[in-house]
Formats: structure tokens, C-alpha cells, sequence
């Protein structure tokens, strides 16, 4: 359904994306995984022929999205990154404008529209204006707006940007209802593994400019964790700073992470990996409260294929005591 | 079925753009007090009328004669009936020139020593009139005021010595004494005033200003805020988006222009002679004859704040050579050719040809014609500039 074949996109001399190259099937919900900067939304503003690609081609439903730019917008919606919304206007009204500028009729638009609002529980605020709406709500009508012509090919460019938990997962829910009730092709970016993890059928990873990985969620993780290598998560009753010593000095053992006052993570390998440690823990007479045996997350394979963790330039610059590990609610805007 | 879409998609623009501007109460304010305050201002600076009522002159008669004291007598009596001064008398010379820089008096009449043994002697009498320099409308004004009615009463003076003196029929004596009388007549009747003159220029520059300002706003605001995005994945011709934003802005300016016009009409009196369809149809024209402009700056600025400097910078000296407050013809040769590239130029003359002198249509047409030439090469370059710059 899209096809994108060494797409580049160059600000001046900067390089935004990098001779990227995918193709999505029909029916497909596609990952673009990135931190900020990556050049996600880049890529899908020029697939949306809001931009032009600096070098290379990419068509949308067969349709190139330079020369047939009128057809491929015929068959796209877009959920934007800036909420596509006019705060003076009630929210029928910004659906009633945004669908006449695609010719629907009347009829068909007034369902549509009650439809839609029916669907994400907005209805009773139709004739209110969208500036006074919550962030959750303005989003839900964002995502909505870009349904007023089913379109074949949805692009989503951080749906769940700024969401809370409850909401993102609303939003996430409808996005693979709408994929599996009206097969709709959708594209969506994201900076957030967990999300990617749950609803991508397939995740590009893009790291500045570039597709480091693509495939199967399931399938990126197995490239990190073969059957050699052992992620557990431990709670330990009486942990000291010396068991998680002793532990370090094992062979099979590469990292402990202490998480908190009962809980370690260790990742080691080897098939003996999981006795020793245990034994480890016994010799220090360390009370074991549970053992968890984890998967590898898309955070893992991200630092494992990169070399560094998913976080920008911006968010470096942050202090470390305020920013430990990978926070993706607190993305400053 | 392709033109209608465009026209169909951009009168949808066009009513959303509206609606916004309706639904911000503080905007639409704005908007209608802008042409009020404008007015105001020129009903300030330019006093409306030459004539003056009350101005206050210090009077000193250096004369011992008996011409002096009748002189003063006739002026005393002439200004009771007109009311145009108010007289203080001053003792010597010096005293004027203290009143004046005081800013007790804005002007003197000196009558020196020598008036009555001149007159008597055969020659002819001074008057002297100082004038206030630091305020030159005021004095401008009593320089012309004070020069007639001194011509006048020469006059009186005349006619009766000929009629005493030498026995002249009264009912020729004027006559002789001044043989040319000099009428003024326009050619359409009523009173005109430099309003009449500055209100067309106005109206013309306040819609070309708020189209100028106001459609680079609107669509570098839009691309901010990104709702600009919305309408550019629509499957609609991307032309349809600034003809939309035009149409509205130009409603909006229209509105202005109204404002205008109505204050004009009701609080200074201008009457408007011609065809009041032919005056809104001009506006119309001229915001097409500019609008190119506009969008050309559009699509250059990076940001809502950036066009708006840009198009401030480029209004400025348009207003002041274009004819609007000062007449071209007044103006250095250098200062007019420039003048000559501007539309507003030519709609401002149109303008005031059809409201003060009641011209139609043929009367106009060159000026019609420079307009739209102006609209068709500024458009030809704008469509494909801001198309190109859209998709960057
Ligand atoms: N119009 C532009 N002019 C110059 N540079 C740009 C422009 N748009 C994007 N960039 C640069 O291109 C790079 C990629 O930007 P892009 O918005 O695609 O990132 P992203 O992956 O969407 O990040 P985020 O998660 O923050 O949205 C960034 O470094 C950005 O500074
Ligand atoms: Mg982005």
C-alpha cells in the first residue's frame, strides 16, 4: 500500500531523513520508532505530500506522492502532530468544514459526523467550542477529523502524544478497531516502545534519519535474547550491597541493576546462569521473595542496537536525578 | 465541475475564516474602532475649515491720525458681525512679540505711525499682520483671512473717496475700483472640505492595509498553529486556500471601509456624489490589484510575526506617496514617478473621482485598467511562488 524507496529529506545541509527505504501491505498497522529528532515526522509529512522529498520516491495506494500528489491526498487522512482543530469553532462545526473540503454530501456528512462523536464518547459536546475541550478530548477530535473520509491509508503522527495512561489507551484500542473493522492501512509514528510493542504489526526503527531495524515486535526481541541470554527480576527480603557484589563477580552475569530496596534486575547468559545465581543468593543467606523471568522490551533492543538509550538531545541536557532511565510521559514540548 | 470545486472550497474558507473573526468579540472590536481612530486623528490634525472663529490677535495702533482710529473702528465692527478674532490691544511693539511667544495671541495687527500721513500724503498705508511661525496652519490661516478682509475694507475706502471726492455714480464705483471679480464655482454643487478629499484616500489605504496585514497573518498564523496542514491534505486545489483567505480577508477590509465610509457621511459631512455599488466595486478591484503582493510575502515568511513586519515596512511609504493625504501633484518629480508604481495610487484617485466628482465607469476606465494590470501580473507571479512554497 506503501511503497518507499530511498526517501531523503534535506534541511540545508542537514540530513532529516536518510535514503530510507520500507513498504507497508494493505491492512497493515506500521511502526515508525524513534527518539525526538529521529526524523518520523518528517517522513510522514512527505508520504502526506505536505513536503517534498529532497531525493528518492515513495508512492501511497500506487500513486507517486510527487507527480499524483492530488490522488494519493484523495486517499489519506492525517492525524498531525499540531492538532488540526479551530478553537473558535464547536466541534461540528470543524468536522462539518474539514468534510465539505472533501465534497462529502450532506447526508452522508451529518452521519458521519454524529457517528464519529458517538464513537469516542464526544457527543454530547458537538455544539461546543474545541477550546474549551481537555488535551484528551481535543485529541480524540483530531484523530476523528482525519476519519471523515475513510480513508484507505491513515497516518498517525504521535496519536498519544500528551495523553494520560487511560486515554492513550482509548486512543490505541480505537486505532486497531478502525485497522480491523475497516482494514484501514495506518502508518504511526511514535517515541514510545510500549506503544509501538502493542499495536504495530511491524516497527521500523529510526535513528537519526535512518531505519536501524524493522520488523516484528516479537522478532527484534528475539535478536537480543536468544535462548543464551536470561533477564530476571528478583525481590530479595534482606538485599545488601554485598550480595549484588558477589553476584557481579559471577561469570555468566553481565548487569545488575538495583531497582529499589528489594528489587534487582540481572541480565545474564549461559545455560547455568539461572542456578548460580540462585546459589549466589543462598551463600548470603538472601531471603527470596520472587523471581520474575522478563521479556526484553523494544527498549532493550533500542539500546542494544543503537548503543544508546531512546532519548533526545534536549533531554540530555537535563539533569540526571531528574531524569533516570526512559520517561516518555514527561516529554517536554 | 473543477472551477466550481475551487470556488465552492474557497467560499468554505472563506466562512470558516469569518466565523472565527465573528466569535472573537475582542478582534471584530478592534477592527471597527481602527477606522474611527483613524478618522479622529485626521479630523485633528487638518482642521477642517479655512475660516476662523475667535483666534486671539493682539491690535496696536502706533497711528495718532484719524484714518488709524476709523480703520480700527471698521475692523472692530466687521469682526463683531464675523467673530473671527479676538482682540487684545497691545502698547508698543515689543508687547506683541512677549504676547505671542506666551502663546497669549496667535497672531498681531500693527498699524505703524505713519498710516494716516501716508494715506493723506497720496501713498498707500501699510498693515502689518505678524503671524505665530510655530503653529503655521494657524497662521497660514489668519495670514489668507486677515489679507482679504483688509482688501475689502481697502475697497470700501476706495469707492467712497470716489464717490465723495469725485463725484463718481455709486453704482459704478465698484467698477472702477476693482474691475475683476473672481468666482469660484465646482462643478458638482455642495460645500467641500479637505475631508472630501482625504476620505476616499483613506478608505482605499485602510482596505489595502487590513488585506495586507491581515492575509499574511492569517495564513502564517494557520501554518503555526498548523491547521494550515488540515486543509493542505485535503484532496482540494491548494489555489482554493488563498483565494478563500482573500475573500474573507477582503470582507473584513470591506468592513472597515464602511466604517469609514459612515463617519465620513454622518460625523464630517462628506457627501458622496457617485455610485455607492461603483465605490465598494473599486475596493474590491484594488484588493485584487495589491493582494499578489501579499501572498508573495506570505509564502517568504517563516513566521506570523515576520510577515507582518514585512508588510508594515512595505505600507508605510505607500500611504504617504499615494496620494492619500497629500495631492501627487504636490510632490517633488522624483516623489511622483514613484508614485505612479503604486496601485493604491490610481485606486485612490479613482476613488475620489467617483465619490467627490461623481464620475462613472468610462470616466475611471484608465485607472481600471492600471488596477487590473497591476492584479494580473502580481497574481501570475503570487500562484506559483505560493504553491511551491507550501510543499517545502
Ligand atoms: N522545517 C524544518 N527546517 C529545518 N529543520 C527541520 C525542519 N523540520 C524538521 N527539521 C529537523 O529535522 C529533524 C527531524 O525532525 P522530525 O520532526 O522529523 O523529528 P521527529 O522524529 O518527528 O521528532 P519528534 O519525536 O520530536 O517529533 C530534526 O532535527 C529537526 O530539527
Ligand atoms: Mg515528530
Amino acid at each position: 500500500m506503501i511503497e518507499v524507496k530511498n526517501l531523503t529529506k534535506k534541511f540545508g545541509d542537514f540530513v532529516a531523513v536518510d535514503n530510507i527505504s520500507f513498504k507497508v501491505k494493505k491492512g497493515e498497522i506500521f511502526g515508525l520508532l524513534g527518539p525526538n529528532g529521529a526524523g518520523k515526522s518528517t517522513i510522514i509529512r512527505m508520504l502526506s505530500t505536505l513536503a517534498r522529498p529532497t531525493s528518492g520516491t515513495a508512492t501511497v495506494g500506487n500513486y507517486d506522492i510527487t507527480k499524483n500528489d492530488g490522488e494519493v491526498r484523495s486517499l489519506i487522512g492525517l492525524v498531525s502532530e499540531k492538532m488540526i482543530l479551530y478553537d473558535l469553532l464547536t466541534a461540528k462545526e470543524n468536522l462539518w468544514f474539514f468534510g465539505k473540503l472533501f465534497n462529502l454530501s450532506k447526508e452522508v456528512l451529518l452521519r458521519r459526523i454524529d457517528e464519529l462523536l458517538d464513537l469516542v464518547q464526544l457527543s454530547e459536546w458537538k455544539n461546543s467550542q474545541v477550546g474549551t475541550f481537555s488535551t484528551g478530548m481535543r485529541q480524540r477530535m483530531n484523530v476523528i477529523r482525519a476519519l471523515l473520509n475513510m480513508p484507505e491509508v491513515l497516518f498517525l503522527d504521535e496519536p498519544t502524544l500528551g495523553l494520560d495512561p487511560q486515554s492513550s489507551v482509548e486512543i490505541r484500542e480505537f486505532i486497531r478497531k478502525l485497522n480491523r473493522e475497516n482494514k484501514t492501512t495506518i502508518l504511526l509514528t511514535t517515541h514510545m516502545m510500549v506503544e509501538a510493542d502493542m499495536i504495530c504489526d511491524r516497527i521500523a526503527i529510526i535513528d537519526c534519519g535512518k531505519i536501524v531495524a524493522l520488523d516484528t515486535s516479537s522478532n527484534l526481541k528475539k535478536s537480543i535474547s536468544g535462548v543464551d541470554t536470561t533477564m530476571l527480576k528478583i525481590g530479595i527480603k534482606n538485599l545488601t550491597q554485598d550480595l549484588i557484589k558477589s553476584m557481579r563477580t559471577l561469570k555468566c552475569v553481565e548487569s545488575v541493576t538495583q531497582e529499589n530496596s528489594t528489587y534487582i534486575k540481572v541480565h545474564a547468559h549461559g545455560e547455568e546462569a539461572f542456578d548460580a545465581i540462585i546459589d549466589s543468593i543462598r551463600t548470603k543467606k538472601g531471603k527470596i521473595n520472587s523471581i520474575e523471568n522478563l521479556q526484553p522490551t523494544l527498549e532493550d533492543v533500542f539500546l542494544h542496537i543503537t548503543g544508546h538509550e531512546v532519548r533526545d538531545k534536549a533531554d540530555q541536557k537535563i539533569p540526571l536525578e531528574r531524569h533516570r532511565g526512559f520517561m516518555p510521559k514527561n516529554r517536554v514540548r | 465541475m473543477s472551477a466550481r470545486n475551487l470556488f465552492s472550497h474557497s467560499f468554505r474558507i472563506a466562512w470558516k475564516d469569518l466565523m472565527e473573526l465573528f466569535r472573537n468579540r475582542m478582534e471584530l472590536f478592534l477592527l471597527i474602532l481602527m477606522p474611527i481612530f483613524m478618522m479622529g486623528m485626521v479630523g485633528f490634525i487638518y482642521p477642517s475649515e479655512a475660516s476662523l472663529s475667535n483666534v486671539p490677535v493682539a491690535l496696536l495702533n502706533e497711528d495718532m491720525g484719524f484714518l488709524g482710529a476709523d480703520f480700527v473702528l471698521l475692523f472692530e465692527e466687521i469682526n463683531n458681525n464675523t467673530g473671527m478674532v479676538a482682540i487684545t490691544e497691545a502698547q508698543n511693539f515689543d508687547e506683541v512679540r512677549e504676547m505671542i511667544q506666551r502663546g497669549d495671541v496667535q497672531g498681531g495687527i500693527i498699524l505703524p505711525s505713519n498710516f494716516t500721513s501716508s494715506l493723506v500724503g497720496g501713498k498707500q498705508g501699510t498693515i502689518i499682520v505678524v503671524a505665530d511661525q510655530s503653529n503655521p496652519q494657524i497662521s497660514a490661516a489668519l495670514q489668507g483671512v486677515l489679507k482679504g478682509v483688509f482688501e475689502e475694507m481697502g475697497t470700501m475706502m476706495a469707492q467712497q473717496r470716489l464717490i465723495e471726492e469725485f463725484q463718481v455714480d455709486p453704482a459704478v464705483s465698484l467698477a472702477m475700483v476693482k474691475p475683476f471679480n473672481v468666482q469660484f464655482e465646482d462643478i458638482v454643487s455642495g460645500d467641500f472640505s479637505y475631508f472630501d478629499f482625504v476620505a476616499p484616500g483613506i478608505m482605499a489605504m485602510t482596505v489595502m492595509m487590513s488585506v495586507m496585514t491581515g492575509l499574511p497573518a492569517a495564513i502564517s498564523k494557520e501554518k503555526e498553529v498548523g491547521t494550515l496542514d488540515g486543509m493542505m491534505v485535503a484532496p482540494i486545489n491548494r489555489l482554493s486556500i488563498i483565494l478563500g483567505k482573500t475573500f474573507a480577508q477582503t470582507a473584513r477590509g470591506l468592513l472597515q471601509g464602511a466604517v469609514i465610509l459612515v463617519l465620513s457621511v454622518t460625523l464630517f459631512g462628506v457627501t458622496i456624489q457617485g455610485n455607492i455599488l461603483l465605490v465598494f466595486a473599486l475596493l474590491v478591484l484594488g484588493v485584487f490589484s495589491f493582494v499578489g503582493l501579499g501572498v508573495v510575502i506570505t509564502s517568504f515568511a517563516k513566521d506570523q510575526s515576520t510577515a507582518v513586519m514585512m508588510m508594515t515596512t512595505l505600507i508605510f511609504p505607500m500611504m504617504f506617496l499615494s496620494g492619500v493625504f497629500f495631492p501627487v501633484e504636490q510632490m517633488p518629480w522624483y516623489m511622483q514617478s514613484i508614485s505612479k508604481f503604486l496601485p493604491l495610487t490610481y485606486l485612490a484617485s479613482a476613488l475620489r473621482k467617483v465619490m467627490v466628482l461623481g464620475a462613472g465607469i468610462p470616466m475611471i476606465s484608465f485607472e481600471l485598467a492600471v488596477l487590473i494590470g497591476f492584479g494580473t501580473i502580481l497574481t501570475a507571479i503570487a500562484v506559483p511562488v505560493f504553491k511551491r512554497a507550501m510543499t517545502r
